[in-house]
């Protein structure tokens, strides 16, 4: 109940009482979105948005360049252990320290 | 969202395990013990668990299981006021799966099923309120769990039961808060701690605001982690980075999903609805100043502890349970006496070998 479940909004149900399908791994299912909703996300730009679902409410929306940061910092990360892993690698091959 | 599976990468894994590592063979390791990570949040212990991360970390680091498990600390007390009222002929008592074998001191509420009582598992409190509209001559009493993650569903959930003026529907409100239960924790005098993984999901409701007291009272460094392997390796490497620098900070890794300011819509729902209770008793921690929330007086009708009149007895833990010393990182599960023996998934004696959520559960498995 606390971990939640990605889905994308594919339909708003009632503008009014904020009544969306989620589409969750191809199961459809109502939730509500009053907590995804606030004045720079109107109901009617929902449509598409992923979000985290929690006991049938849409409880955040995933950030999509966030996720994409957190990656990034992750690749960067083997990036410079690679390099470093060669950085020591070709200074063993010399018998040496590296520079 | 092709960034989903992204976060199980495990040759991203390996990496973010290299650097964790390294990071730690240049650290000097205080006290001549491991270091000591606690994750509050029963989902990170599911996680933990599910992927065998334990198993990847050098030995320089532990993991304590920390007590955010909604379900696997509601006190026997409050379990038998749950079933008391499901006992009532006239009730429908909805409740979270998970929820239904807790044991009580008479018996868990899927015993009570099994004895006639009319107990159902809903996925959603709105799903509860459903119930109470195709049955308007029962009550309906949903069994309200959970930390902020679930507060303000059964908080929007009351605030539409009002709008279309459901009377047959009512919360028996076991709702928990996060920062008075970490406090409690950190106040303890025979804990060592060294950091915390946060709360990906009850941050997502509080942000990271209410988390600053541990990095700047009690000088602990606080990464909140979302639940993926990656995000929860990260998070860890984020945390030694933090040890290592000498920093203590909140850190947000899990920010995709995370805003530092929080929810203001889930929040506003919450300070509608409830009030802090003085204090709530805790299986295994016990009695925890204004840990707990009730619903406010402008609500009582909804509040299944006003409307049906409830024992409200405080019962103590048994007395061979040590889930209170598996809570807070003193023993692992397994040297619980009872462990294996008395206490399994099938007839679990303590409440961490009810759910997945559970550090003892997770362990047997
Ligand atoms: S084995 Fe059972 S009684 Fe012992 S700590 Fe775990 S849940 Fe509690």
């Amino acid at each position: 109940m606390c971990l939640g479940i990605p889905g994308r909004i594919v339909r708003i149900d009632d503008a009014a009482t904020m009544r969306a399908t989620v589409d969750i791994s191809g199961v459809r299912r109502q939730v509500n979105i009053a907590c995804i909703v606030d004045e720079e996300h109107p109901v009617s730009s929902c449509v598409g948005d992923w979000v985290l679902v929690h006991v049938g409410f849409a409880m955040s929306r995933i950030d999509e360049a966030e996720a994409v940061e957190t990656l990034r910092i992750l690749t960067e990360l083997g990036e410079a252990r690679a390099e470093l892993e060669a950085i020591h690698l070709s200074a063993a091959h010399l018998g040496g320290h590296p520079a | 969202m092709k960034y989903l599976d992204e976060f199980r990468d495990s040759a991203k894994a390996r990496i973010l395990v290299t650097e964790i590592e390294a990071l730690v063979a240049t650290m000097d390791v205080p006290h001549g013990r491991p270091l000591h990570i606690m994750e509050v949040c029963g989902g990170h212990t599911h996680s933990i668990f599910r992927f065998g991360i334990e198993g990847m970390l050098p030995k320089q680091i532990e993991l304590v299981h920390g007590p955010g498990c909604p379900v696997c600390v509601l006190p026997m007390g409050r379990v038998d006021d749950g079933v008391n009222i499901a006992e009532r002929p006239e009730v429908i008592f909805a409740t979270f799966g998970d929820a239904m074998r807790v044991p009580g001191s008479r018996k868990s509420l899927i015993q009570a099923k099994a004895d006639g009582a009319d107990v159902r598992m809903v996925y959603s409190p709105l799903d509860a309120l459903a119930i109470a509209r195709k049955n308007p001559a029962r009550e309906v009493v949903f069994f309200g769990l959970g930390f902020e993650t679930t507060m303000p569903s059964t908080a929007l959930t009351i605030l539409q039961a009002e709008s279309e003026q459901v009377a047959n529907f009512s919360v028996f409100c076991n709702h928990i808060t996060i920062v008075p239960t970490i406090k409690a924790i950190l106040d303890s005098p025979d804990l060592e701690l060294d950091g915390f993984l946060g709360p990906g999901h009850v941050s997502m409701v509080i942000g990271t605001a209410p988390y600053e007291f541990i990095a700047n009272f009690y000088r602990k460094p606080m990464v909140v982690a979302g639940f993926e392997p990656l995000d929860i390796l990260q998070s860890i490497w984020m945390v030694l980075k933090q040890i290592k620098e000498g920093r203590t900070d909140v850190e947000n890794q899990y920010a995709r999903v995370v805003p530092d300011k929080g929810n203001a819509a889930a929040l506003s729902a919450v300070s509608r609805v409830y009030e802090l209770r003085q204090f709530f008793e805790w299986r295994g921690l016990g009695s925890i100043d204004h840990s707990g929330v009730k619903l406010r007086d402008e609500y009582k009708q909804f509040d299944a502890e006003r409307k049906f009149s409830i024992p409200n007895i405080k019962i103590a833990d048994p007395k061979s349970c040590q889930c209170g010393e598996v809570l807070k990182g003193m023993i692992k599960p397994w040297q619980c006496k009872v462990f294996g023996s008395a206490c399994t998934p099938e007839m679990p004696l303590g409440a961490l070998m009810v759910s997945s959520e559970g550090a003892c559960a997770a362990y047997y498995q």
